[in-house]
């Protein structure tokens, strides 16, 4: 089981408090009704399920409730950071070779 | 390649077992093939065999990072069935069903198909409205399966219980009886076996570290940790890593993967005679030849490439277990497993052609991939021999997901994801 960080609660809660909310940072269309069948293709159903450093969204829905994102490596489930959700993609990461 | 038979033991039993040959051989890898498979599990190696077998291509590497059928062909639950609920789904996995039927046969290789019968249970109102309607589908596509009441589910498999007092009782089950299980490592070697005797060559400990294109886009070969190989025709069949290997190729894919665990008991007595599947309470379970009974979990929630998984999954399993079958409160588990699946979002395998010539796909069998192992090897070899899908997997393509034609299993599988 994950031991994970609510930015917001800003502590370390077991896995089990949190539900995982797919890949962070794909903007939702302001339009959608005019998205190309290629882009909304890209949108809803591409995804790039890294072997490494995966940015992704979760929620403390038996916590908070408030959705973050977090950085995890997907071969070693080891969390880089969390951060929260509407802050920018983190340029560098900590730890990250300078 | 010297056939297995009961001659052949009697043979080898006078002469002290010296005259037995390797099931396939470990050749260095050429310079260039005319077909390269990524993946020797047990839908790669089919796909070699089918080529060689039915194709007359023989000129073939299957290429594997670790060893042969040590992937989810080596972690899976074993479980067969063909009772999908879409007619694109009922075609591709009743062809693999029907494969089953003989494949011991035909490879020469006992793959130990046990035709035992899977029983999904139905725990309320919902399930039961599903399950029959499954089983009216799968009766207009010839495909068997019955509806049984709780005694008659008690009556095919005993242990079972079907106590009104129980927290999710059960309501009747959906039976399929040609569904059952298989030996999954011998399958795995059953097939590359028959393909090494053709010709094909199987090069394990060999990476792939990057596909070549030329300049006109076509695939000229793969790099490998073992160096650079030609060919013009590349089959991915890389399970879990299917997105990471399509990548090298600039192909991206809708594709996600997630560890799934299973785990099995100490070994007992014969106590469960078929497969057992619940929805409802999540698990499956089925008792292997040696005696251990197979529990398959749930997926995690999370994309990882680690091979293990939480251990509240495999107590929320077990919980299932317990639930159905008080009788095994007591058993030990002997150890559990974890193996990384590719899912789809609508649960559908890809089977098809890729945007890149030459380029060719089979992966997205998410959760249920090893009961379609001779029907997926079958019609991927004809994808690739042909150039143009077979009709059993043309549905199955990778440009579903743009023009909206989904083949939404995702409701309609026997376990939730």
């Amino acid at each position: 089981m994950l031991l994970i960080r609510c930015p917001y609660c800003e502590e370390e809660r077991p896995e089990l408090e949190f539900r995982n909310a797919g890949e962070a940072h794909i903007a939702r269309p302001t339009n959608i009704a005019a998205e190309s069948d290629d882009d909304f293709e890209k949108f809803f159903f591409i995804r790039a399920n890294p072997k490494g450093v995966i940015y992704e969204r979760w929620r403390h829905i038996h916590g908070c409730a408030r959705f973050f994102n977090a950085v995890r490596d997907t071969v070693t489930d080891k969390f880089v950071m969390t951060y929260k959700a509407g802050e920018p993609k983190p340029a560098k990461l900590p730890g990250a070779a300078k | 390649m010297k056939k297995y038979s009961v001659f052949a033991i009697a043979r080898e039993a006078m002469r002290g077992h010296k005259g037995w040959e390797e099931q396939w051989t470990s050749p260095e890898p050429k310079k260039e093939y005319d077909v390269i498979i990524v993946g020797a599990g047990g839908h790669g190696l089919a796909t070699a065999y089918y080529l060689a077998s039915e194709h007359g291509i023989t000129n073939i590497a299957v290429l594997e990072k670790g060893w042969l059928g040590g992937g989810n062909t080596g972690r899976n639950t074993t479980i067969i069935r063909s009772n999908y609920l879409y007619d694109e789904s009922a075609g591709i996995y009743d062809h693999a069903l029907k494969l089953w039927d003989g494949l011991s046969q035909e490879l020469n290789y006992n793959v130990m198909y046990s035709a035992r019968g899977v029983m999904m249970l139905a725990h309320n109102v919902h399930d039961v409205q599903v399950f029959k309607r499954h089983i009216h589908a799968n009766r207009l596509n010839g495909i068997d399966n019955e509806w049984l009441t709780p005694e008659q589910a008690k009556e095919f498999c005993p242990p079972l219980n079907i106590s009104k007092e129980a927290r999710y009782p059960v309501m009747g089950a959906a039976l399929q009886r040609r569904g059952g299980t298989a030996r999954h490592d011998a399958v795995a070697w059953g097939y590359a076996r028959g393909a090494s005797a053709r010709g094909v060559h199987i090069i394990q400990n060999c990476e792939v570290t990057g596909i070549k294109r030329a300049a006109n886009g076509a695939v000229s070969g793969v790099e490998t940790t073992r160096g650079f190989i030609g060919a013009k025709k590349v089959g991915v069949v890389a399970a879990g890593h299917s997105s990471v290997i399509m990548n090298m190729a600039g192909v991206r894919m809708p594709l996600e993967s997630y560890p799934l665990q299973a785990l099995v008991s100490e070994p007992i007595k014969p106590v469960v005679p078929c497969v057992v599947m619940s929805n409802t309470v999540h698990a499956y379970i089925s008792q292997s030849d040696k005696g251990e009974l197979v529990i398959g979990a749930g997926t995690d929630q999370y994309v990882s490439y680690s091979q293990t998984g939480g251990l509240h999954i495999l107590q929320h399993t077990l919980d299932a277990i317990c639930e159905m079958f008080p009788i095994f409160t007591r058993m030990k588990m002997l150890r559990s497993w974890g193996g990384i699946v590719d899912v789809t979002p609508d649960r559908s395998p890809i089977l098809a052609k890729t945007p890149v010539k030459g380029l060719y796909v089979n992966c997205g069998w998410g959760t249920g991939g090893f009961k379609a192992t001779p029907g997926s090897g079958n019609v991927f070899a004809h994808t690739i021999a042909k150039d143009e899908p077979h009709p059993i997997n043309a549905p199955f393509t990778l440009e579903r997901f743009r023009t909206g034609r989904l083949i939404d299993e995702a409701a309609a599988a026997a376990v939730a994801h």
